[in-house]
């Protein structure tokens, strides 16, 4: 993987929860930005997407829960990410999660989450910053 | 409208190109003149840009077309149902905050359901793991049902139930409860949502693919019909719709189209138009745009009447009448400065109501952030009692018919309502537009739309694009779901699964499997099966083994 490589994105969906708009706007933005996106489509398991990460050899993985189950499975998927040696993706989502989940979170690996409105300009910023970051540190250690 | 002679009508030619002059020379604000769907809006409306023929066009209230309103007497005689959709948690907990919305002078229910629930699997289901109670009520068994209702008689009350690919299984519940509680189903009154097309297109809960699907709604049409004659078997949703991101008119279109298809269905399963039509309900989403969402209630219910009247032969004037429910439009809410919500579902419940909606839910200000709060819910549902009883907007039926600019928008929206018809009729119908995606697309296409004009400026948000004030958390208190409900919901299935008659629940599931491979109601058989205390999953399973899974269209 190059400095210059395309960023390589998966947007999941786990669990049951059909609100699908979020995150398929963010996907389509990612895109715009230049970005490879994958998209699961919904009612995937975190056994699932873990597996499409892997196989897509992805940089990010960005979760997107609007049904209240995110702190039983967003530790579930990064769970089945270091099960298959993808710790080092960026992990992120989104959806309807009080301050106070985002920070548990956060202290288990999800770099950041993001709310009900925040621009899909802001998130794709980040994610680019956040993956340039790790792949310059990467090519330090090479 | 016309005018009366020709003299007057040159006189208004010339004040208007006088008007047009003035306006042409001013300063205007440098900002998009559009409604919130995008379409362009002119600074003035005039009678001749409302061609309309109030006869044809408008009629009056109660009668065709019912662009003015679908009862002579609207608001006068009885104010529009409030009816706030709940559901959390266990049972029990669902029954308590039901309790507590009647008694502050609620007039109907509606059940909000779980994830697991809406999508046919028990809350001990793999599936179901961490959703249980989350986003409505966990009910996997007339047992749950019973304690759901449990204090609340029946024949008194009028229920409505948001869910879909489950419905038929939920509805033989709820009939089986009734009839435990000693109520004849004759007696009960209430909506199931029972909407599957919209599943696949938007709100995405479904159980089986969309052939086995249909034919389960043209079942419970068809029971009803006979067996529960006041209930309504379908609650055709735009709210889906226009909450995954489609304009008004897409919502008026694709959730008309959807309609036009259930009457189909119920056509060719032997059924006579005017047996199921007028059980036909409806439910919009009442976004922000005031006049555009008063001009797409208007439409909806002229484009109904003529389509059912003059193309599928309807001589009931029931089977003619757009009979909804609205809901204020969740996605307009911000999680910055919550409380401004308020004042959105106050002007959307508003818009609602000079539309002529049958009932009304108000969203609660903190849906944002969680479920909402008692207090939050109390808010709500006062601010439709601030519209019912203080502001006298209830008085007048239709009280914006022939403004011009609201017969202009329910024109515009009807033609190009029209549009989405011809091209879902060239894709071979709204099943295969929808397995095509084509649905699906043009929703998506129309919020990433409105998400680059939120975020260029040109549509503005309070407290998120501007009136921004910088990072803060939530100022209120938020609703959390127990987690232990999800361990007694599993230790009250285990009870249930040991406590029933296992060969007699062995027998009703036989019975169901024997009916999908045959033509027999299944409803009939659901409500057999409910007796024999299976469970939602175990009908659900028989079902998916005879019908297959739905796949999603990939669209992205």
């Amino acid at each position: 993987m190059t400095a210059n490589s395309k960023i390589r994105v998966l947007v999941g969906k786990p669990g049951l929860d059909g609100h699908d708009r979020g995150a398929k706007t963010v996907a389509s933005a990612l895109r715009d930005h230049g970005m490879e996106v994958i998209y699961t489509g919904l009612h995937q398991t975190p056994d699932a997407i873990a597996e499409i990460a892997a196989q897509e050899d992805v940089d990010v993985v960005g979760l997107s829960i609007l049904s209240g189950a995110h702190m039983a499975l967003f530790p579930r998927v990064k769970a089945e990410l270091d099960k298959r040696g993808m710790g080092h993706v960026l992990l992120t989502g989104g959806g309807i999660i009080p301050l106070e989940d985002m920070e548990a979170l956060h202290r288990q690996g999800y770099a950041r989450l993001f709310g009900p409105g925040t621009p899909t300009e802001d998130i794709a910023k980040w994610i680019r910053a956040e993956v340039e970051k790790r792949r310059g540190a990467e090519g330090e250690q090479s | 409208m016309t005018f009366s002679d020709s003299r007057s009508n040159v006189r208004a030619v010339d004040a208007r190109a006088e008007w047009q002059r003035a306006f042409d020379e001013a300063k205007k604000r440098g900002v998009e003149f559009s409604t919130l769907s995008g379409a362009a809006l002119a600074p003035l409306y005039a009678p001749e840009d409302a061609a309309c023929d109030p006869e044809r066009d408008l009629g009056y209230p109660g009668a065709f077309p019912f662009t003015r309103g679908v009862h002579p007497t609207m608001y006068r005689s009885r104010l529009w149902t409030m009816r706030q959709f709940a559901g959390f948690g266990s049972a029990r907990q669902t029954n308590e905050r039901f309790k507590f919305l009647l008694a502050h002078g609620q007039t109907g229910l509606s059940t909000a359901f779980d994830f697991p629930t809406l999508m046919g699997y028990d809350s001990d289901h793999a599936h179901a793991f961490g959703e249980v109670g989350q986003v409505g009520v966990a009910i996997s068994s007339l047992e749950d049902m019973q304690t759901l209702m449990s204090g609340i008689p029946l024949q008194d009350v009028s229920t409505s139930m948001t869910i879909n690919g489950p419905a038929p299984i939920l509805l033989a519940f709820y009939i089986a409860c009734g009839e435990r509680q000693g109520v004849d189903p004759k007696l009960l009154r209430g909506t199931v949502q029972n909407d599957i097309l919209k599943e696949y297109q938007a709100q995405h809960a479904w159980l089986v693919p969309a052939e086995p699907a249909l034919r389960m709604i043209t079942d419970v049409m068809g029971y009803c019909a006979r067996r529960v004659p006041q209930w309504n078997t379908i609650s055709i949703s735009g709210y889906h719709i226009r909450e995954a991101g489609s304009t008004a008119a897409q919502e008026l279109a694709f959730t008309l189209a959807n309609g036009f298809e259930y009457v189909r269905r119920g056509i060719a399963a032997g059924l006579d138009v005017d047996e199921f039509a007028p059980r036909l309900s409806f439910f919009f989403d009442s976004h922000l745009d005031f006049f555009e969402e008063i001009a797409k209630f208007r439409a909806a219910r002229r484009i109904w009447a003529r389509k059912l009247r003059d193309e599928f032969g309807a001589k009931d004037p029931r089977s003619w009448m757009v009979r909804f429910h609205t809901q204020t439009a969740g996605v307009s809410l911000t999680a910055q400065q919550p409380e401004n919500n308020i004042v959105r579902t106050a002007f959307e419940a508003l818009a609602a109501v000079l539309g002529g909606t049958q009932s009304l839910h108000t969203n609660s200000m903190d849906e944002t952030l969680s479920l909402p709060t008692e207090k939050a819910v109390k808010i709500a549902l006062r601010t439709q009692q601030i519209i019912a009883e203080e502001i006298e907007v209830a008085h007048v039926i239709d009280p914006l018919g022939g403004s011009y600019f609201v017969e202009a928008q329910t024109n515009r929206l009807e033609q190009e309502a029209e549009r989405y018809f011809q091209e879902i009729a060239r894709r071979g119908g709204v099943v295969a537009a929808t397995e095509q995606g084509y649905i699906q697309r043009e929703i998506h296409r129309s919020a990433v739309a409105y998400q680059a004009a939120v975020e260029r400026g040109s549509k503005k948000v309070v407290g998120v694009n501007c009136y921004v004030e910088g990072q803060q958390g939530p100022t209120i208190e938020l609703h959390k779901i127990d987690p232990a409900v999800e361990r007694e919901q599993h230790e009250r299935l285990a009870r249930l699964r040991s406590r029933r008659d296992a060969s007699k629940a062995k027998r009703a599931l036989g019975d169901i499997r024997d009916a999908c491979k045959g033509t027999d109601n299944l409803l009939e058989r659901f409500v057999a099966a409910a007796h024999a205390e299976c469970t939602l999953g175990e009908i659900a399973d028989v079902l998916r083994a005879e019908f297959g899974h739905y796949k999603e269209p990939k669209i992205l």
